[in-house]
């Protein structure tokens, strides 16, 4: 057992090989899950029956001389807001406690249809409104690498799942940074794709302008294997974009000779840790040692893009979260009335947070206030989207941190949701503008937890993400060492 | 510049976003809320008259799919789900103040 492959590639090359079974990889991982999630908490729901069953028949296509696909045999976690065909998807809220979505996700039958293994729901932010996986109904994730603080969020769990060896592979949502900044904070790969690349049907909707399914992993490439099975067309997304999957497995060794990046000035200033600036800074060399040229550039309206986002997705998640009102589906509270029932019901199911988040959006687009929040908000955005334009004029790629911090400690920003939404500072701008964005682990902090390093790319421009997020996976000095 | 939160505001947006608020959580929400909008302040003091609204990030037009008819979700798996069924119909509680 000791010399089972770890990577998703290499799995998945080994049991379509038949050199190892999906059944001795599923064991391993549901033993790791075993004997560790009982601290970690990635998970609300381990699915071992479901997922020995699924390795069974991944071995039975080997053995009949069929191939399961390109993640054959292969772990992955989904988070917790992804459907699964009468399988309880809860988005860690009591208001959908108990409820079995009576159809897959996309992307759940994606990977299902390649060859992966589910083995589990995975923890987050209540209806993914948070950054630190606290937010949970069920209780927070910690993290792998220091149980006494967070793992980020609001993918918590999913990227807990992956730095604690659970799964080599999972799946999270990303609405203004839940994928990168977990990812960050526990010191795996995690992309946020272009808006549309992936589809959305089947994804409990929190802002749906700016929510978007994106893979975490331990390598660059697993990371380009699992986004390249889920990305493409699907009619059942009407935002989903109907065009060519780009090859980024193929990709990742052209190397960024002669790409230019940019350092944007309004991300690597105040407000960033330094040793987390230092570390950005080190990653521009790796680049600049790689061949690529790297400059300063202007994002001017970075500066009001947390504004805008804490307007425009708590306005889009009021809309949203409308649906939960005790008729169809998840928790009812009984009272004399359908309207005190309506009351009842979404007054126990919902958290703080979420309750937070509902009424501020209510508000922003209340009469006599739209104009002044959510309508300037959207015109942010549009001031958003024109400065990147400008500086993909200039530059192929921008390079900024993922999360300010390295993981904080429980307790440290939940009396103090400002503080709290000022971790998304460095990652909202890109689900404004739709644009791609990935985490690369770079190193450790000053207190030895792991730096994430962020790539932007303009629209679909995930080919020369990849190709530089590759550069950065080789060059990045160990968690371990010493930082100065 | 809109006018700083008040607790009556807060108290019908609650009730706007059908959420009950005790006294207590009321006073903690109008703290909170009320931080959030002073930081929104930057962007509502801008100047941006001349600035079309983005609403999505994609340039998208209406999207049609091919009418034919493809099968939907079962009825009695989604009936399933819900917390009160009659006759294959979702029941609710009262409505309008008729008696049940």
């Amino acid at each position: 057992m000791n010399d089972l492959p770890t990577t998703a590639l290499a799995i998945a090359a080994a049991v379509r090989a038949g050199s190892v079974s999906a059944s001795e990889v599923v064991e391993h991982h549901l033993d790791r899950i075993a004997a560790t999630d009982g601290e970690i908490g990635a998970f609300n729901l381990v699915l071992a029956d479901e997922a020995r069953a699924a390795a069974a028949a991944v071995d039975a296509a080997v053995a009949a001389g069929h191939d399961p696909g390109p993640l054959a045999g292969v772990p992955i976690a989904l988070k917790d807001n992804l459907c699964t065909r009468g399988i309880p998807t809860t988005c860690s809220s009591r208001i959908l406690e108990g409820w079995r979505p009576p159809y897959d996700a996309t992307v759940v039958e994606r990977v299902t249809a390649a060859g992966a293994v589910a083995v589990g729901k995975t923890n987050l932010d209540e209806f993914a409104m948070g950054s630190s996986t606290e937010n949970s109904a069920f209780g927070p994730t910690r993290n792998p690498r220091d149980l006494t603080r967070v793992p980020g969020g609001s993918s918590g769990g999913s990227a807990a799942a992956v730095a604690a060896g659970h799964a080599p592979l999972s799946l999270g949502s990303d609405t203004g940074g839940s994928i990168r900044q977990p990812a960050a904070l526990c010191g795996v790969v995690g992309v946020k794709p272009t808006y549309g690349m992936v589809s959305r049907y089947g994804l409990v909707a929190f802002a749906s302008s700016l929510d978007q399914i994106g893979p975490f992993a331990t390598t660059v490439a697993d990371a380009a294997l699992l986004l390249g099975v889920t990305a493409g067309h699907d009619g059942r997304d009407s935002t989903s974009i109907d065009g060519p999957v780009p090859d980024l497995l193929g990709v990742l060794d052209h190397g960024v000779e002669g790409l230019r990046v940019g350092l944007v000035t309004e991300l690597m200033g105040e407000g960033i840790a330094p040793d987390v600036a230092a570390r950005v800074e080190q990653a521009a060399d790796a680049l600049r040692a790689a061949g690529a040229t790297v400059e300063e550039v202007s994002i001017p309206a970075a500066a009001y893009g947390l504004s805008a986002y804490y307007l425009i997705a708590p306005a889009e998640a009021s809309s949203n979260l409308a649906r939960y009102d005790g008729v169809r589906y998840g928790l009812r509270v009984d009272a004399a009335t359908t309207a005190e029932m309506n009351v009842a019901t979404r007054t126990a199911g919902f958290g703080p947070e979420v309750k937070r988040r509902i009424m501020l959006g209510t508000y922003a687009l209340s009469a006599g206030y739209y104009d002044a929040y959510y309508g300037k908000a959207l015109k942010v955005r549009t001031l958003i989207m024109r400065d990147f334009d400008r500086a993909y004029g200039q530059v192929d790629l921008l390079l900024t941190p993922t999360s300010p911090t390295t993981a904080f400690r429980f307790g440290e920003k939940t009396d103090d949701p400002m503080s709290m939404y000022l971790n998304d500072i460095c990652t909202i701008p890109s689900n404004l503008a739709g644009h791609p964005a990935m985490s690369v682990p770079f190193g450790g902090g000053a207190d030895g937890m792991p730096v994430g390093v962020q790539l932007l790319a303009p629209a679909l421009g995930e080919s020369v993400m990849f190709r530089a997020a590759a550069v950065l996976e080789r060059a990045a000095p160990p968690l371990d060492e010493v930082w100065t | 510049m809109p006018e700083s939160l008040t607790r009556q505001d807060v108290a019908k947006v609650a009730d706007l976003a059908r959420l009950h608020l005790t006294d207590a959580e009321l006073d903690l929400c109008t703290g909170q809320l009320g931080a959030i909008l002073d930081h929104a302040a930057d962007i509502a003091a801008l100047d941006l008259d001349d600035v079309p609204p983005t609403a999505h990030p994609l340039p998208l037009v209406n999207v049609f799919r091919a009418d034919v008819v493809v099968p939907g979700a079962d009825r009695d798996e989604v009936l399933a789900q819900a917390p009160a069924v009659e006759d294959g119909r979702f029941r609710v509680p009262a409505i309008l103040g008729e008696e049940p």
